[in-house]
């Protein structure tokens, strides 16, 4: 069904983006704005994602060029459900940050910047047409540039050298994923390929293809061996904008992926196999490294690690159900790690510090704070009924459906890890007897902040917590969902048909 | 034409993995450089090189009848070169930014981010 308001979102964050830049100088209108834009986003993908239910894919072609030859934006349940995921987490960072950054980086444009970011990312979601989908992925990335510098620190800068590279080297393996593919094809648009691609006889050419956009998206989404600049330059920026980062850019990657290889690239035996082998070393690396780490924000860098591979292990056992797993991951997955880099924020505000060594006795200090906090940190580990156990009772199930049972294990042993990581998490950080720390001059705290910036975190934390609880008590709907949404993506025809027609 | 754009684009990729493997900032900017060319040239050869036919169809035709030069491998170099130098002109002003803060180029000196805190 042809309908132009898909882009919708899209067009919103450009327009939020473009009045917040007439008010670069006014801090507080910046905030106000930037609450109030995010909320009407939330508000469009919640009509968006209705009318997707209600009515099946719907897709717009730009300038009524007809699909293949022009460019398509096509929001099938998978796309609408993302686009509602990044407005929601949008919003909670939106709300964040009028308590967490400094007013000193709102000068220099983070507002708008931070707009620009889910503007790239609604349309990454969107994109119907592979190079589309790079250019929303160059937007995404220039965005996160900026917002990764803003501010210029030290550690912030050699982190961002790290990141900058690394995001450039994959864009270029994307861009060299596209060219060969369009050589091999001489078509753009993702419905047509998904046909043009089959009908190749030279199947070695075609996975030589598929290990390019593997390689491509591996970088972006951080699976082993290409996450190394992950720990290195998540914790260097300020909190809000770790929280989109890690909520949002890697699960990009994850999108990307499972919409290549259940739409263009049909994984053959060999594929499965090297994506199975990724997914469980990714999760062993993250869930290891997080073990040693001292800095709050590197563990829960390492955990994100730790969880893609989880969703990469649903992609390698390649069923119904197993990507049902996934897309519950994913939604689960967005929302807890959005939220525990915000905590990580609020931890340092009150605290001044993210050493896990020197923080302490939290729980005895502020047993509200605490209290709330344990739902993001305890829906990651997935204990029942927080989200994240229905997230792995259905891979678990999807990998004993397949016989899979080393990948079945290397997620319950990372489960384990995860938990033996929170357990920890939880003792030094919260139980454990609290010294007095020394008092940072350059460090605003958190009672010394205006009360409406400390609502304004707290108040994040708990809209987000409140989505958790919602995902694991109302995990029957998102069932529903996540397996419409698999249904679509391993039964690629609907896609097919809506952007190209009956055939 | 062919043989030697693939040599060409070879060399480029070559020498842009070479130089991002280098310690010093600056040729890991010049490595990104050339990646980025070499990615553009192969999409120029992948769109299949053919001289002299421009996608023009005729006042008295209806269909292109001869073969015919691909123009949308063009479209698609624009806008990766224009992506590509704006990118290029961040990464040059981080690097200039990074050289003044740290005090150094060489990669393996930038340890602020595995300190412990």
């Amino acid at each position: 069904m042809s309908n132009p308001y898909i882009v919708l979102p899209i067009i919103f964050q450009l327009f939020l983006a473009i009045l917040l830049m007439f008010c670069w100088t006014q801090k507080n209108l910046q905030k106000l704005v930037s609450t109030v834009g995010s909320l009407i986003a939330v508000a469009i993908a919640v009509i968006m994602f209705a009318q997707v239910w209600k009515s099946g894919t719907l897709v717009t072609q730009a300038g009524n060029w007809g699909a293949p030859f022009g460019i398509t934006f096509v929001a099938d349940t998978f796309s609408v459900l993302m686009v509602l995921l990044t407005t929601l987490s949008g919003l909670a960072v939106s709300v964040f940050s009028v308590g967490a950054v400094r007013n000193a980086r709102v000068k220099f444009g983070y507002f708008p910047i931070l707009h620009f970011l889910i503007m790239g990312l609604c349309g990454a979601f969107l994109a119907g047409d592979i190079f589309n989908l790079y250019v929303w992925f160059e937007i995404i990335i220039i965005s996160s540039f900026v917002l990764i510098t803003i501010g210029g620190e030290k550690a912030q800068l050699e982190g961002s050298i790290k990141y900058v590279t690394m995001n450039l080297l994959a864009s270029v393996v994307f861009l060299t994923a596209i060219a060969v593919l369009y050589g091999l094809t001489g078509s753009l648009n993702m419905a047509d390929l998904s046909l043009k691609v089959a009908e190749i006889e030279n199947r070695g050419l075609v996975n030589v293809t598929a290990i390019l956009f593997l390689v491509g998206f591996g970088i972006k989404s951080a699976v082993f061996p290409l996450y190394f600049w992950l720990p290195a330059s998540y914790h260097t920026p300020p909190p809000a904008i770790s929280a989109i980062f890690g909520g949002l850019l890697t699960k990009v990657g994850i999108y990307a992926l499972l919409r290549v290889f259940t739409l263009i690239f049909i994984p053959d035996a060999f594929m499965i196999t090297l994506i199975s082998i990724m997914a469980a070393l990714t999760i062993l690396s993250g869930g290891i490294g997080a073990m040693i780490q001292n800095n709050i924000r590197k563990i829960f860098s390492y955990l994100i690690i730790c969880h893609i591979g989880f969703m990469l292990a649903g992609l390698g056992m390649y069923t119904e159900l197993a990507i049902l797993g996934t897309v519950f991951y994913l939604v689960h997955d967005i929302i807890v790690k959005t939220n525990l880099f915000m905590v990580s924020g609020l931890i340092f505000k009150i605290k001044g510090t993210y050493s896990l060594r020197l923080l302490g006795g939290f729980y005895k200090d502020y047993p509200k704070l605490s209290l709330l906090m344990a739902i993001p940190l305890f829906s990651l580990v997935g204990i029942p009924p927080l989200s994240g156990f229905w997230a792995k009772f259905y891979l678990i199930r999807g990998g004993l459906e397949v016989d899979n049972l080393v990948l079945v294990g290397f997620i319950i042993l990372g489960s384990f890890l995860t938990l033996f990581i929170i357990a920890r998490f939880w003792s030094e950080a919260f139980w454990k007897t609290g010294e007095e720390l020394p008092k940072k001059l350059k460090v605003k705290y958190y009672h010394e902040l205006k009360p409406l910036k400390q609502k304004a975190m707290v108040v994040s934390i708990l809209f987000l917590a409140f989505i958790s609880l919602g995902i694991g008590l109302g995990a029957e709907y998102v069932i529903q969902v996540a397996s419409r949404v698999a249904e679509e993506l391993m039964n690629p025809q609907s896609y097919i048909e809506a952007v190209l027609g009956k055939l | 034409m062919e043989i030697l754009l693939v040599i060409i684009i070879g060399l480029l990729y070559a020498a842009g993995i070479y130089m991002i493997l280098r310690r010093s900032l600056v040729k890991l900017i010049i490595g990104l450089i050339l990646l980025g060319n070499g990615a553009n040239m192969l999409i120029f050869l992948l769109g299949r090189v053919v001289k002299g036919h421009p996608p023009i169809i005729g006042p008295t035709e209806k269909i292109l009848a001869d073969m015919y030069a691909d123009p949308l491998p063009q479209a698609l170099i624009l806008t990766a070169i224009v992506i590509s130098f704006g990118l290029q002109a961040f990464a040059i002003i981080l690097v200039k930014m990074a050289y003044k803060v740290v005090k150094t180029d060489d990669l393996d000196e930038m340890n602020a981010t595995d300190e412990d805190l």
